[in-house]
């Protein structure tokens, strides 16, 4: 009788599965090896191989995404040990979640004010002396943004592990002498490595595809994998090659999950 | 006797201060009656009424609002039956395999999804519009119902159907009258985080939206790309209203879905927090 019902109560979600999930794997995988002109072919492939400027896109790509995560890492870090140890700190976590409930485009549409050439930044830098300087579009701001953007989503797990750790063990540890050095090193930041990897998966592949950031705040000069595909479909219309890219953003996801171990957690707030 | 600094308290405040600071920007400068974000010339109300005044603007916020309704909606309603369709997987294997086919679509990049969607409408033919970026939404919002819905299944004492097909229940009678009314706290959260998930997106709409529908997300982004304006920022600081009284909401259905151990834990917590 039961199993009756969920045979049909099951439908729509499997129905998801495949048309949502699967499918559209597979689709891009397939679309990958379409050329120009709608024919089979490992052009795509090729091309992406032996253009130098495709593979220092991509090199540059995982290297910003490197350096925002562990800028990312080093401001979150503290913070998140800090939190863990305040009162009413549920609170606390809540203002920390609340600025990425603020649209994404919003606040890169702030930093757009904040760094233009008249901008505060200009201002105070012109205010010491120092004289405006061209922030927006470089390399500096893409990756200033992007950070900011980020730094809530490794906040979160790695508060999350420091919450969960049974605090015995920081007794124990100091019970037997362990100084508050020796007791971090040794006992909480291994146990909070959990939280640390979630928050790196989280933060690094977003980082590899923030296209908007490219656009908005990078103008055009910092390419990620993200960028190239968006330019692809939607600007030079060539599906088969921004599948490819495609192809290779989605091994180096795996590949980062593979470093960073089991964890399938999502980025945003889901915690 | 010279009082302590508290230096992690500074550090803390000075993240705070780093995460707030483009927020508040953006909204101080929504009462500048001069027209850029660099030079405050005086107070006015004008950019809310430009935001009010401007009916494409206002159309987009009630398309935006409408999807984002609608897709959580159906999102929540599948993601249930979803979640106890793994729930009711008794082999383990089987089980861990569902739910990482589930976890595919959160952990992939928004352009990877975006562009897989657009290549998935064309090939079915279906024309890219309000169709096309619900069906998406709903796709993408599916896995992180499921995964608030599943510990609360896990929760659920089984006893209880068991008790209710004694009495003579059938199956969709058992749905109704014991497990959904069990499960109720993570559907609301489910739909809770559909909705924001929907309200948020961008990158995914951006490439299936066609031409004749935009959201909100993609309407600042093609008037950020041309400069400031600042209906933006007025509209910015509306919405960051709404996301407060969202996160408000969203506190007080954590607090009660907070399960006995987490409780328990937090006290411990409370405990040694003086040691270190």
């Amino acid at each position: 009788m039961m199993t009756k019902a969920r045979r049909v109560y099951s439908i729509p979600y499997v129905l998801w599965l495949l048309l949502f999930v699967i499918a559209p794997v597979l689709l891009i995988v397939y679309q990958s090896f379409i050329g120009m002109d709608g024919s089979y072919t490992l052009d795509n492939y090729k091309t992406y191989f032996a253009s130098s400027t495709y593979l220092r896109m991509t090199f540059n790509s995982v290297l910003y995404a490197f350096l925002i995560t562990l800028i990312v890492l080093v401001i979150s870090y503290p913070a998140a040990y800090i939190l863990n140890k305040t009162k009413h700190k549920q609170l606390w976590l809540m203002l920390i979640i609340l600025p990425t409930w603020v649209n994404l485009l919003l606040k890169a549409y702030a930093f757009i004010g904040i760094f233009s050439m008249h901008g505060s930044v200009n201002h105070f830098l012109e205010f010491i002396g120092i004289g405006p300087k061209q922030l927006l579009f470089t390399d500096f701001s893409f990756i200033f943004v992007a950070a900011y953007i980020e730094i809530p989503f490794m906040i979160m797990p790695i508060f999350n592990a420091l919450e969960e750790m049974n605090p015995s063990f920081i007794s124990a540890s100091v019970d037997l002498g362990a100084n508050a050095w020796q007791t971090f090193w040794q006992v909480i930041f291994p146990l909070s490595l959990n939280g640390v990897k979630s928050g790196v998966q989280a933060v690094f592949i977003p980082s590899l595809s923030l296209f908007m950031l490219t656009r908005l705040i990078g103008g055009n000069r910092v390419i990620t994998l993200g960028t190239a595909i968006e330019e692809h479909f939607m600007v030079t219309q060539n599906w088969g090659m921004g599948s490819t890219i495609g192809v290779v953003l989605i091994i180096a996801m795996l590949a980062i999950m593979l470093v960073t171990g089991e964890k399938k957690k999502k980025r945003r707030r889901a915690n | 006797m010279k009082k302590k600094i508290n230096w992690p308290n500074i550090y803390l405040f000075f993240v705070f201060i780093l995460l707030y600071l483009p927020i508040f920007y953006l909204i101080f400068y929504s009462f500048n009656s001069g027209g850029n974000m660099n030079h405050f010339s005086g107070f006015t109300l004008e950019n809310y009424q430009a935001v009010f005044e401007d009916k494409r603007l206002i159309g987009i916020v009630l398309n935006t609002f409408l999807l984002a309704f609608l897709s959580a909606l159906l999102a929540t309603m599948i993601g249930v039956f979803g979640a106890m369709m793994i729930y009711y997987t008794k082999k383990r294997q089987a089980r861990n395999t569902l739910l990482s086919f589930n976890n595919i679509l959160m952990v992939s990049p928004d352009v990877i999804i975006g562009a897989s969607f657009l290549i998935f409408f064309t090939f079915l033919g279906i024309r890219l519009g309000f169709s096309s970026v619900l069906l998406s939404h709903v796709a993408f919002s599916i896995p992180i119902v499921v995964l608030m819905v599943l510990p609360k299944l896990q929760e659920m004492n089984d006893s209880m159907i068991d008790a209710a097909k004694d009495l003579g229940a059938n199956a969709w009678t058992v749905i109704s009258k014991v497990i959904i009314p069990s499960i109720t706290p993570g559907i609301i959260a489910g739909y809770f985080m559909a909705f924001t998930y929907s309200l948020d997106d961008f990158a995914v709409t951006f490439f299936v939206t066609g031409n004749g529908f935009s959201t909100l997300s993609v309407e600042i982004y093609s008037r950020a790309r041309q400069g400031i304006s600042l209906e933006i920022n007025a509209l910015s600081a509306l919405l960051f209203l709404f996301s407060l009284f969202l996160v408000i909401g969203y506190y007080f259905i954590s607090q009660s879905n907070m399960s006995k151990k987490q409780r328990r834990l937090r006290k411990q917590h409370e405990e040694v927090a003086h040691i270190l």
